[in-house]
């Protein structure tokens, strides 16, 4: 019974987000650009760097990194407390 | 599990050295090319997983325990955070190094030019300290996944 | 619509990752399913960022010719997509942990075999 109402909900969605990816705007002509054209103009200048992206990783968007790295530091210890009574065998 | 063969550990012990040395370089050049902490993580933790695959899981964890791998994860994680509490004499993760003419410290032309080492701050300390954060996690993880697929069957419950 | 097959690639990609999600029995497969779908959300946010002819926001040897900032692709986009492969990865590392336990428990990886998680 659930699985009669999962198919036609399925199909909905999938109607759904695929007209949506032919009504989007033309691939490769963004319309609103201030943000990021202020990034690569400044980015040399306020931080020094090269590269745009690894400034707004680690400058712009630094607290983004800090929750990933908390993410990835949550997830290394969950996995080693999941499979803990096999690492002493 | 029969033991892998010679040729598998000899081209596995020609590869390795390469391979760090290309995850070190992206490690280190994260502000200049493509590339940085993650990347570079990944490509290290990849090139000493070859090393688990070729030499076997027991040889490896009898040199690097995954003790001392945590250890690693917690030196990265505490590298970051100080490095963003060191800028707080402005805000939070303030790139106190920029253009101060210590180390790091240079500003680099703008345009294309063609890559001084010595620039961008803070920017690539945190590059080294996420990317042996990463680099431990991520071998941590495949280290306890190779002694779960080592363990016996598996038959306790 | 031909110049927005990217966005096609990406619903494709979701539409795929969400029937391996729903309708697959396998737990491995499901884990399966999730990563692609992962993957289309990362590759609509790359997608965003793109401008026609544009090269990657470094500026260690620029093409010749490169106009700033007219050329060069959005990084703000590329960045949270970096963030969000990193994520993925650990989600990926704890399913994998967790789908083994359940093995072990279990002796079988058919989610409507597995009882006592039926509510």
């Amino acid at each position: 019974m659930r699985r009669g109402l999962a198919i036609p909900i399925f199909i909905i969605f999938s109607c759904i987000i695929i007209s949506t990816a032919i009504m989007m705007r033309p691939f490769g002509e963004p319309k609103s650009t201030e943000m990021d054209d202020y990034i690569i103009k400044n980015a040399q200048n306020e931080t020094g760097a090269n590269n745009a992206v690894t400034s707004v990783v680690f400058d712009y968007r630094g607290f983004d990194t800090l929750g990933e790295a908390t993410v990835l530091f949550t997830a290394v210890a969950g996995v080693l407390l999941v499979l803990r009574r096999y690492i002493h065998e | 599990m029969s033991e892998p063969s010679k040729i598998v550990k000899t081209i596995a012990s020609i590869i390795f050295p390469p391979t760090m040395v290309f995850g070190i370089y992206v490690i280190l050049h994260g502000h200049l090319t493509p590339g940085g902490g993650f990347q570079g993580g990944a490509v290290v933790a990849s090139a000493i997983t070859l090393l688990l695959v070729a030499f076997g899981t027991a040889e490896i964890a009898r040199r690097l325990k995954e003790s001392h791998l945590s250890v690693i994860e917690s030196i990265g994680a505490l590298g970051f955070i100080s490095l963003a509490l060191l800028g707080l004499t402005a805000t939070f993760f303030y790139n106190f190094l920029a253009g101060s003419g210590f180390i790091f410290g240079r500003i680099p032309p703008f345009g294309s030019n063609p890559g001084d080492m010595n620039t961008a701050g803070t920017l690539p300390l945190m590059n080294i300290s996420v990317g042996l954060k990463v680099i431990a996690g991520l071998f941590a993880v495949v280290l306890v996944l190779a002694f779960v697929a080592r363990s016996k069957g598996g038959g306790k419950r | 619509m031909i110049q927005n097959l990217p966005y096609i690639a990406v619903a494709l990609l979701i539409i795929i990752g969400l029937y391996a999600t729903i309708f697959k029995k396998n737990l491995i497969k499901i884990i399966m399913g999730i990563t692609i779908l992962e993957s289309g959300v990362n590759l609509f946010l790359i997608t965003l960022g793109y401008r026609k002819g544009a090269v990657a926001p470094i500026y260690t040897n620029l093409p010749e010719g490169t106009k700033v900032p007219q050329s060069l692709t959005f990084p703000v986009p590329q960045a949270l997509t970096l963030t969000s492969i990193v994520i993925g990865v650990a989600v990926l590392a704890l399913m994998l942990a967790i789908a083994v336990q359940i093995y072990r428990k279990y002796r079988t990886l058919d989610v409507t075999k597995i009882r006592r998680l039926r509510g």
